[in-house]
């Protein structure tokens, strides 16, 4: 029996033992709130700590969660019986029905089912991916490497303007042919834009990854097989101010929300190549910089409390942003010529080994 | 030119007025304001002193009222009782001559006190139609029946015998008596002559009531006991309570020798060591003959009187309706009620006067209003004035919302809730003549209040389960709601048949159901 067939069966068996012993049916999941979420310095990732919370049926506050999680569960085992994969919003409307007589529903919303699915991945320890659930591709690549995905071979190289669209399960993906010295992650749609059409990756023999904002999991965890399975060091380009920094952060380290994957798909060897508060001073691009807002001063703050931005580079980079009061996005290196970042900027960086841990 | 009139003229046009000429020209004194109230009140004056008469003749009454429409406003109304019956020779004094009883003099707890009501009513009909009131009385199962129809002569207060037999009827079986009148009116159902007699049957669970209304059709207010209360014992006058007027007359017909003999024989606590007390205080001789005081010396008597400490009147003197007999009561006129509670308080004292409050509060009639008020005084319901007085005053500061119900600052609480509040006392103060709201004394107020937190505690407790058993009912809707989709999905993970596993936590549901919720169940 597949893996993840045996774990839910087993969630199963558990609940029915509770109903024949006479007990209040549960389901015990580790907590995710913060309160739960610890930086483990060993790994550098973050991590789920130990605190647990009981699921019951016989609780008017949980019954409807508790069985909106076996109405999930049996549909997983279903998907993995039958060897097929669908998307979350799939699911939200396959389950979702009306009880008899009544106006209620079993869903309401898919913000409702999607929190059930991390559940059990919390359970059970299993991945969505594995769970054969599916969400919206997010993310492009080019370089030049060689794939099969479900049979089909592609060539990242080939795909003209485009590049290849990373799906939401990228493990099932063989690598062929992977020929480059580095992993270049940049968050902008445009940056990506601009560096693939200067062939960059080609120019600097790398394999180029636009995250469109922050990275999905699918991203994530192809960044970290090219990291894992190829060696590869792993850059990440984004905008200089602390949600730029702390897409940086969860790709290296993970998020707080997903805490329980942290270690199936992060990169922990990853290293942050700009854009830094003093590249702002270094190349003169004070005409270019955005005046930052109550917000950014306050979330650029917990930034610094943050565990895993305790390092002294990162310390001096967001003081000075605090007390400079300002931000920069990528597009500003423009100032300088369109070129500049690609064959200036990012070349110089890399060979100079200009980074933050 | 003006003619000069002299003191001879005036003194020439300057005459007595009788009490009947006095109420004929101020009937609303009386309470006969209106002709829907005119009704209500000559139903009420003749069913209160049947009431009254069968108490205190130990006699279990049971009235029958017939209220018929004689064309255009003209209402025929007779009240036929069970009581003793009256003497031939009193019939026309009782029925035909205001300000007559035997109730005004004394202090004891009974419906009437001023001996107004019964020939007020005959004096009103006869305003109103011109006709003689007909009354029909017998003492004893083999003694003749009195027919009298009376008039009343308003210039002297007199009755005016229009006919009169003795009669071998069989209208009344053994004794009782029969009054019928001819009035003009209103008939009207709320606030009138049906929630008088629904109301009186609560405050009188002993009485038996047949109706028949202009409709015709009968309603049958039965009795709840079979037992009349313990009787009101007649009291002295408390020398706290006691006003000028009443002393002066008090003074004048004792049989007292002495003032101390006086003080201590014609009022209640009141004793040798205090008589005395009081005359050296007053600085009159204790040997001086009560009859003999001049009126500054029974100012200084009466002054003296308030200022000695005696005791406070004895408080067996009243009958109260009963905790448990006012709660049966109001469970057989709301049996739709979901919850009802009394409380009888222990009697308390005003102005050297006894009183005893009751109250009782019924869950589950009607619609989520402000609350309907009963209001009763020694056990006859007041309809009117329903904003006045002591009982609303204190239902309206009294804090609704500690005890379950809606309540917004200084008005009635909400809620489908009747209040009801009884008074007894040998002397009830009413805000007027036409007894409608009792007066609100402050230590009238504060007993009330007592009461009705005391009933309030009740109704919070039953709400208290109310809530709980209603949140059980959801609870258990909702576990019975999802334990087929529980049921199907632990059947697909579990390979076991969906209809057992159902059906085992079915079984568990109602075992499970009082557990307490707790947390939100969230990862």
């Amino acid at each position: 029996m597949d893996d993840v067939i045996k774990k839910l069966n087993k969630l199963g068996l558990s609940i029915l033992n509770d109903i024949e012993n006479g007990k209040n049916p549960s389901m015990e999941i580790p907590i995710r709130s913060l309160s739960n979420v610890i930086y483990d310095k060993k790994t550098k990732q973050l991590t789920l700590g130990e605190k647990k919370l009981k699921r019951h049926f016989f609780n008017v506050a949980h019954s409807k969660k508790f069985m909106q999680t076996l109405l999930v569960a049996a549909f997983c085992k279903s998907l993995a019986e039958e060897g097929i994969h669908t998307s979350i919003r799939d699911m939200y409307y396959n389950l979702k029905r009306s009880f008899p007589g009544t106006k209620e529903n079993t869903f309401d919303e898919q913000s409702e089912s999607d929190p059930i699915i991390v559940d059990l991945e919390v359970m059970l320890d299993v991945l969505r991916e594995q769970l054969r659930l599916t969400t919206d591709r997010k993310g492009i690549v080019a370089g030049n490497v060689i794939i099969k995905d479900r049979g089909d071979t592609i060539n990242w190289a080939k795909l003209g303007s485009g590049g290849w669209s990373i799906p939401s399960t990228v493990e099932e993906i063989e690598f062929k042919k992977v020929d480059a010295d580095f992993v270049l992650v940049i968050e902008k749609n445009a940056g990506f834009e601009r560096l693939h059409e200067d062939k960059f990756w080609k120019k600097e023999n790398c394999i180029l990854i636009g995250t469109g904002g922050q990275a999905a999991r699918g991203a994530r965890l192809l960044i970290q097989r090219l990291s894992r399975e190829f060696g590869l060091p792993v850059y990440v380009f984004t905008d200089s101010d602390p949600y730029g920094w702390y897409i940086y952060s969860v790709i290296k380290s993970g998020s707080m929300s997903l805490a329980h994957v942290s270690d199936r798909i992060s990169t922990p060897s990853a290293k942050f190549i700009g854009l830094t508060i003093s590249d702002i001073y270094k190349f003169d691009l004070k005409r270019c910089i955005i005046k930052a807002r109550e917000v950014d001063i306050k979330r650029a703050k917990e930034l610094l409390n943050y565990e895993w931005f305790q390092k002294p580079e990162w310390q001096k980079e967001i003081n000075l942003m605090i007390e400079k009061g300002v931000k920069a996005e990528i597009e500003a290196l423009s100032n300088r010529g369109l070129r500049f970042m690609s064959e200036t900027y990012l070349p110089e960086k890399i060979k100079n080994e200009e980074f933050l841990p | 030119m003006t003619e000069e009139k002299t003191a001879e003229y005036f003194a020439s046009q300057q005459k007595e007025i009788s009490v009947s000429q006095f109420f004929e020209k101020n009937k609303h004194l009386l309470g006969f304001d209106n002709p829907t109230k005119a009704l209500l009140m000559v139903v009420k004056e003749a069913v209160d002193n049947s009431l009254d008469a069968c108490e205190e003749a130990g006699i279990i009454p049971d009235i029958e009222v017939v209220v018929k429409n004689v064309g255009d406003d003209n209402y025929k109304v007779s009240v036929k009782d069970n009581g003793p019956g009256i003497v031939k020779t009193q019939i026309p004094k009782i029925f035909g001559k205001l300000l007559y009883g035997s109730k005004f003099h004394r202090l004891k707890q009974s419906r009437g006190q001023q001996g107004i009501g019964i020939s007020a009513a005959v004096l009103f009909c006869q305003l109103m139609t011109g006709k003689p009131t007909k009354i029909w009385s017998k003492t004893g199962k083999n003694k003749k029946t009195h027919y009298f129809e009376l008039l009343i002569n308003s210039r002297d207060n007199e009755p005016e015998i229009i006919k009169q037999e003795d009669l071998d009827s069989p209208l009344i079986k053994e004794h009782g008596t029969k009054i019928e009148m001819l009035i003009i009116g209103r008939y009207r159902r709320k606030r009138g002559i049906d929630d008088y007699l629904k109301q009186t049957s609560i405050s009188n669970p002993f009485a038996k009531i047949k109706y028949r209304g202009p409709d015709g059709k009968t309603i049958i207010f039965p009795r709840t006991v079979n037992k009349l209360p313990k009787a009101a014992k007649e009291i002295k006058p408390h020398p706290y309570g006691v006003e000028f007027g009443v002393l002066d007359r008090m003074l004048k017909e004792t049989k007292a020798k002495s003032l101390v003999s006086f003080l201590t024989r014609e009022f209640s606590s009141i004793g040798t060591k205090s008589a005395g007390d009081i005359c050296k205080i007053a600085g009159i001789k204790r040997s001086v003959l009560p009859n003999s005081l001049k009126r500054n010396e029974i100012k200084k008597l009466l002054a003296a009187m308030q200022k000695v400490k005696v005791q406070r009147p004895p408080i067996d003197c009243i009958s109260p309706i009963g905790e448990s007999e006012f709660k049966k009561s109001l469970e057989k006129e709301y049996p739709e009620a979901e919850f009802v509670t009394t409380v009888t308080r222990e009697p308390a004292v005003y102005r050297g006067t006894p009183f005893q409050i009751e109250v009782g509060i019924v869950y589950g009639v009607g619609e989520d209003k402000p609350v309907d008020v009963l209001r009763f005084a020694n056990r006859v319901p007041l309809l009117y004035q329903a904003g006045a007085g002591a009982i609303v005053e204190a239902i309206k500061e009294t804090d609704w919302k500690r005890y379950g119900l809606k309540q917004s600052l200084g008005n009635l609480p909400s809620g489908p809730v009747i209040i009801a509040v009884h008074m007894a006392s040998s002397w009830v103060p009413f805000i007027s003549e036409s007894k409608e709201a009792i007066a609100p004394y402050p230590n009238i107020v504060k007993e009330i209040k007592l009461a009705l937190q005391d009933a309030g505690r009740k109704l919070s407790s039953f709400l208290s389960g109310k809530r709980r058993a209603g949140q059980q009912k959801r609870r258990l809707q909702i576990f019975e709601r999802y334990a087929p989709e529980v049921a199907r999905a632990l059947s697909e993970l579990t390979g076991k048949k969906q209809k057992e596993i159902e059906k085992k936590i079915l079984s568990l549901t109602r075992k499970n159901i009082k557990i307490e919720d707790s947390g939100d169940g969230n990862g």
